[in-house]
C-alpha cells in the first residue's frame, strides 16, 4: 500500500532523522512531497510505500516515537 | 452558465480537471475550485438574483454544479437578523445574526455544503456517499442522500451519544461505530475514504463540498442590501467556513455586486480545542495539533485541514482570533436565546461568547457593523444546558397558589 500521511514533529522530534530511521528499521519506500520547519516544529508530507503490515508497523513506530501521524485530510471526522 | 474551470492545488498551483479528487499529486496540497468570473460579466446582476427563489442556489453559477441542482434544491436562505437587544447588552450599534440555525432541512450550515457534495457526487455518477462525523454532518448527509435516493453509510465513534445516532438513524442510513482512539479511528476513515468507490463528502469531493460554505456569506451580503459587513465572526472547526466567507466576499466585489468595505473576518473557538485560535495569537502559520476537550463538539477538530487558510485570511482582513472557555459558551448561549430568542448550539456560543471578548478587548469596535454567524440549532445539544437552564417552579392546581407566586413576581392579581 501506499500511504500518504502528514508527520508533525514538535521540539522534541524537530531535530531528530526518524524518516532515515523509518527506512532503516522497515522495508518501506519513503517519499517526502513537502516540507517544513519553524516555530519550533516540522511538518512533512510523506508518502510510505510497502505491504500492508508493514506500513502499519512503520507508522505505529513514528507513533511511538512522539510523532503526529494524521491522513493528509487530516480531520475527516467532523461535528 | 457554467463558469468553473478547474480545481488548482492551494501550494502549488497546479491545476487538475473537475473530477472526485482533492489533493495534489505533487505537494499533497489541498485542492480548490477556481472559476472564470469574466464569463459573468453583465450576466451575474443583482437583479437576476432577485428574480429567482429564496435558497442558495440563487448564487449557482457561483456554486461548482453543471445546471440546476439535484440535491438540496430548498436548501438556504436562512434569516439574517438584526440583534437590537444584544446590540444594547454589547454595547454596540449594528450587530446581525445570520441564523443557520435554522437550515433546511436539518438545522445546520452543514446543509450548505452538503447539497453541493452530493448534487456534485450525482454529476459523476455516485450511488453511495459517506462521511464520518459526530453530529451535524451525519444528520445532514443522511437525510439529504435519504431525499435524493441515495444510499449513504455514516462512520462515527462507537460511543457517540444516543441523541446524535438518532439524529442521523432516522434517515435510513447505514450506521457504523467504530471503536478506538480518535486518531486511530479518523485514520481508518481516510483509508475507507480512499478504498471504496464512494463520495466522502469531506474527502474525495471536499473541493466541491466546502463552496457550499459561500451562500452563506452570499444571502449575508444581499440581506445587509448588497453591502459587506466590516466585520464577521465565524465559529472554527476545520478552519473552511471562514476561508469561504473571505472567499465570497472578494468574488461579489470582482463581480461588482457589492463594494469593497475592507471586511475584516474573526475566528471563534472553544479554549479545549483552539489550534487555530492560538496560532494567530501566537503569531505563527503553524497549527499544532491538539486532543480536543470542550462542550462546543461539533468544533472539536484537533488538528483542522483548513487551519493554516483561516489564520491567514484572519490576517490578511485584518481580523483576530479568539476563544473562550466551556462556562462561557454556556453563558452566551442562554445570553443569545434570553435577549434574540435564538437557541443555538454550542458552536452559537462560541461565535457569541468570542465576539463578546473580542469588543470587550477592542479589537472589535463598538461603532461598525458586525454579522455573528451562528451555525446550528440549540436543540441538538441539549445536555450541555441541561444544568445551566431555570427549572419550573411547581405548585398544587390552586388559584391561590399561583396568586401568591404571582405577587412574589410583582404582579397585583386584583388588577
Amino acid at each position: 500500500m501506499k500511504l500518504r500521511v502528514y508527520l508533525t514533529f514538535d521540539e522534541s522530534t524537530v531535530r531528530e532523522p526518524l524518516i532515515w530511521k523509518l527506512g532503516k528499521k522497515f522495508d518501506v519506500i519513503t517519499n517526502i512531497r513537502t516540507a517544513e520547519v519553524k516555530d519550533h516544529m516540522g511538518l512533512v508530507g510523506l508518502e510510505i510505500d510497502g505491504e500492508d503490515d508493514v506500513v502499519e508497523a512503520a507508522t505505529k513506530w513514528l507513533v511511538g516515537q512522539g510523532v503526529n501521524v494524521a491522513p493528509i485530510e487530516q480531520d475527516v471526522i467532523e461535528g | 452558465m457554467n463558469i468553473v474551470r478547474a480545481l488548482k492545488c492551494r501550494e502549488c498551483g497546479q491545476e487538475y480537471a473537475i473530477e472526485p479528487t482533492h489533493v495534489c499529486e505533487f505537494c499533497f496540497g489541498p485542492l480548490e475550485v477556481v472559476y472564470d468570473y469574466e464569463k459573468l460579466d453583465g450576466y451575474f446582476t443583482r437583479e437576476l438574483i432577485e428574480s429567482r427563489p429564496q435558497t442558495m442556489w440563487r448564487y449557482k453559477e457561483l456554486l461548482p454544479i453543471n445546471g440546476e441542482p439535484t440535491v438540496g434544491a430548498q436548501n438556504g436562505f436562512t434569516p439574517l437578523v438584526r440583534a437590537k437587544n444584544l446590540e444594547k447588552v454589547l454595547g454596540v450599534s449594528e450587530l446581525y445574526i445570520k441564523n443557520d440555525s435554522v437550515c433546511y432541512p436539518t438545522l445546520s450550515f452543514k446543509d450548505r455544503v452538503v447539497s453541493v457534495a452530493l448534487s456534485k457526487a450525482v454529476e459523476f455518477g455516485f450511488k453511495t456517499v459517506a462521511c464520518a462525523s459526530t453530529g451535524n454532518l451525519a444528520g445532514s448527509v443522511a437525510a439529504n442522500a435519504a431525499a435524493a435516493g441515495l444510499e449513504s453509510y455514516v462512520f462515527i465513534p462507537h460511543d457517540l451519544e444516543q441523541g446524535k445516532v438518532l439524529g442521523a438513524g432516522i434517515f435510513g442510513t447505514n450506521i457504523i461505530g467504530i471503536k478506538g482512539k480518535y486518531d486511530d479511528v479518523n485514520r481508518l476513515c481516510s483509508e475507507v475514504a480512499g478504498k471504496y468507490g464512494w463520495a466522502f463528502v469531506n474527502v474525495n469531493v471536499r473541493p466541491f463540498y466546502a463552496e457550499g460554505s459561500k451562500s452563506l456569506a452570499y444571502e449575508m451580503m444581499e440581506q445587509l442590501g448588497w453591502q459587506a459587513p466590516k466585520h464577521v465572526v465565524v465559529p472554527m472547526a476545520s478552519g473552511s467556513l471562514c476561508t469561504k466567507v473571505d472567499k465570497a466576499i472578494k468574488e461579489f466585489i470582482k463581480l461588482d455586486l457589492i463594494e469593497d468595505n475592507g471586511t475584516a473576518v474573526y475566528g471563534a473557538q472553544a479554549t479545549g480545542c483552539s489550534p487555530i485560535s492560538k496560532s494567530v495569537k501566537d503569531g505563527t502559520d503553524m497549527i499544532h495539533p491538539v486532543h480536543a476537550d470542550t462542550v462546543a463538539k461539533s468544533l472539536a477538530i484537533g488538528n483542522p485541514a483548513d487551519g493554516y487558510y483561516a489564520n491567514r485570511v484572519i490576517k490578511e482582513s485584518g481580523g483576530w482570533a479568539e476563544d473562550i472557555s466551556d462556562e462561557e459558551v454556556i453563558a452566551a448561549m442562554k445570553l443569545l436565546a434570553e435577549t434574540e430568542g435564538i437557541f443555538a448550539e454550542t458552536a452559537g456560543g462560541v461565535t457569541l461568547g468570542c465576539a463578546k471578548k473580542l469588543i470587550e478587548s477592542g479589537k472589535l469596535p463598538r461603532d461598525e457593523s458586525i454579522v455573528l454567524c451562528i451555525t446550528g440549532n440549540g436543540l441538538k445539544t441539549q445536555e450541555a444546558i441541561a444544568d445551566a437552564i431555570n427549572k419550573p417552579r411547581i405548585i398544587n392546581a390552586s388559584l391561590r397558589e399561583f396568586d401568591a407566586l404571582a405577587e412574589a413576581d410583582g404582579f397585583d392579581a386584583a388588577a
